[in-house]
């Protein structure tokens, strides 16, 4: 029998969909404004507002985006060992650059046993520190951009210094191209998530809706786990289920 | 010391030009400044007990764009009316003597009004090689321009060149170009007045603003007056209606450009760049770019010639992708790319878990 495992906490699902959500909306909105491929206003221009709207949900989202981020970036010092900032960093420690192998050599084929981990695996974790940049940068240039049309507000105080560098040009087109790396890590990770789900038969996918994966028995604690927990790691897991 | 003239009235009034004709540029000049009305009859006061003020107009690394700027308007001209007020003691374009009298003129303004005349800068001033490549009378820029204005009471840096190198400063920069502030630091009392060329409605406001109230205007942290850099062009464009509907010329001369729809995908840098120039506009109020259906360049903003083109697209062309490629065009291929790779690997790993099923699902049989 497998065992019922709580992973992912309620801060951990809820930022993730919050953070899919607005990445999807933001990226509609995004993409419109930079290029308005649709004529929607044969009306007087006095009767619409189409292109007002969608820049007013892009902002309106973009900082629902920051405060989720800022949020989950909380949570990786507050949360469990799963959601930890640790898991950004696993080249730093041994396990951690073995499951990232494991990982690499499993999706090129070239060893047959998926990289079952309880929270997320080794190479997973390098990928998430590269989004975690590409957010950061795209929150930024955001940001400067914005600033840019407020020169009052604090972020264009916090920002400014980027334009006066940068032509808010080239800031746009890094915000356009980041767009399409966060798309293109939307593909991958929907993919790789399915694919494990299946390899793994471990309820990934419902997991991030319930939190629960379902582990084998003798599941090992995951390179993201301290040293000393190794030993031991039923206890924790089992009371993590009660819950 | 500055000389006592007949009132400003007066010697307009020979010109030909009304008292009536005066006050309506005192008026345009309040609100240029952003003043209220009331502000005219002070501005009125201020220009006709002011004493004449010397003003030396160095020209360096430029066009004589913003000396166009400054003489080309219909009359009673703006210029002309401050032209009376000062006195403009020195500008190689437009002054009566040449040669060694010019020079000796520049030289007695330097010394018999040292710090109380203004000095207008107009070019950029090139660095590189102990910047032999603007020399003037024996002297290069760099030392003309650390002399005369580092003995201002205040100095104006006109036009783009002035302020940060303007087309001189363009990458690459052949000359080292720089823009006043940059070449004589700690200059005390430098206002920028950014543009290609600087509005003339700017100028003359500033130096207005200077002989009323005795002060320089506010600024921004770049040095610019806050009356004429203070808002986005975007937010006081005629054309903002089509904007925010959604209505854009899609190309030059087609339906949407003959019906003064917005220029945003044109590449028009109004919502980036800011100035007045919606409000002032260009030769006395006759129009200016968006309103003639050309989107703004740009010009009023920092490095404008690197920063801001290409001028006619909103999202820059990649480089190193290619010419001609854009943004999108990069980023469809690289979706594209990705979905295939994405189910080249799901096909793989089903033939693999029909040939070698993996033993998971729970019957755990490693």
């Amino acid at each position: 029998m497998r065992q019922r495992i709580y992973v992912w906490e309620i801060p951990v699902r809820l930022t993730h969909w919050i953070n899919a959500i607005s990445i999807v909306v933001l990226s509609l909105t995004g993409y419109f404004i930079g290029n308005p491929w649709l004529f929607v206003a044969y009306r007087e221009s006095y009767a619409g507002f189409f292109m007002g709207t969608v820049r007013f949900v892009h902002f309106a989202a973009a900082f629902v985006f920051m405060a989720s981020v800022f949020l989950r970036t909380y949570w990786a010092f507050a949360g469990n060992a799963w959601s930890s900032w640790r898991g950004l960093f696993p080249f730093l420690t041994k396990r951690g650059r073995q499951g990232m192998l494991h990982a690499f050599q499993y999706y090129f084929f070239l060893r047959r046993d998926p990289p079952e981990t309880i929270g997320h695996n080794a190479l997973a974790g390098m990928t998430y520190a590269i989004i975690v940049v590409l957010y950061a940068m795209i929150t930024f240039s955001g940001l400067a951009l914005f600033g840019d049309l407020h020169p009052e507000s604090i972020w264009a105080k916090l920002t400014g210094w980027v334009l006066m560098n940068a032509p808010a040009q080239q800031l746009r087109t890094v915000h356009h191209v980041i767009m399409y790396l966060l798309i293109l890590f939307a593909m991958y990770h929907i993919y790789v998530a399915w694919l494990i789900d299946m390899e793994e038969g471990n309820g990934l996918m419902s997991s991030i809706f319930s939190g629960f994966k379902f582990l084998r028995p003798d599941q090992a604690p995951d390179w993201i786990e301290p040293e000393a927990e190794a030993a031991a790691p039923a206890s924790k897991k089992v009371s993590s289920h009660a819950d | 010391m500055p000389s006592r003239t007949p009132s400003l009235e007066v010697r307009l009034r020979d010109h030909g030009i009304s008292r009536r004709e005066f006050l309506k540029f005192c008026g345009m000049m309040a609100a240029t400044l952003a003043l209220p009305a009331s502000f005219a009859p002070k501005i009125a006061k201020a220009m006709n007990t002011a004493a004449r003020i010397p003003v030396v107009w160095l020209e360096f690394q430029d066009c004589a764009g913003n000396t166009e700027s400054f003489l080309r308007s219909s009359a009673p001209t703006a210029a002309e009316i401050v032209l009376d007020q000062i006195s403009l003691d020195y500008h190689e374009t437009i002054m009566a003597p040449a040669g060694a009298a010019a020079e000796r003129s520049l030289e007695e303004v330097v010394t018999k009004h040292k710090g109380q005349y203004i000095a207008i800068v107009e070019g950029s001033i090139p660095m590189k090689d102990d910047g032999i490549y603007c020399v003037i009378n024996g002297h290069t820029a760099l030392d003309i321009a650390r002399n005369v204005c580092g003995n201002a009471m205040v100095t104006i840096a006109a036009g783009a060149c002035a302020w940060d190198g303007g087309i001189p400063a363009a990458g690459p920069n052949p000359t080292g170009a720089v823009g006043i502030g940059e070449a004589v630091p700690g200059l005390k009392n430098l206002i920028n007045l950014p543009g290609c060329p600087m509005n003339v409605v700017n100028l003359t406001a500033l130096i207005v603003h200077y002989l009323t109230f005795k002060a320089l205007p506010a600024t921004d942290p770049l040095g610019r007056p806050l009356f004429a850099y203070g808002q986005l062009i975007h937010n006081n464009c005629e054309r903002r209606g089509h904007f925010d509907a959604g209505r854009y010329v899609e190309n030059w001369g087609d339906e949407g450009h003959r019906l003064g729809y917005c220029l945003y995908k044109m590449g028009c840098k109004g919502p980036q760049t800011y100035s007045n120039c919606p409000a002032v506009q260009w030769n006395e109020g006759t129009n200016w770019p968006i309103g003639a259906g050309h989107g703004c360049v740009g010009c009023m903003s920092p490095k404008f010639w690197d920063h801001t083109t290409p001028f006619y697209e909103r999202i820059p062309h990649l480089e190193g992708f290619g010419v001609e490629a854009t943004a999108d065009m990069v980023g469809a291929v690289a979706v594209g790319a990705v979905a295939v790779g994405v189910t080249g690997h799901a096909i793989a790993s089903a033939i693999r878990s029909k040939t070698q099923p993996s033993g998971a699902h729970g019957d755990d049989t490693e």
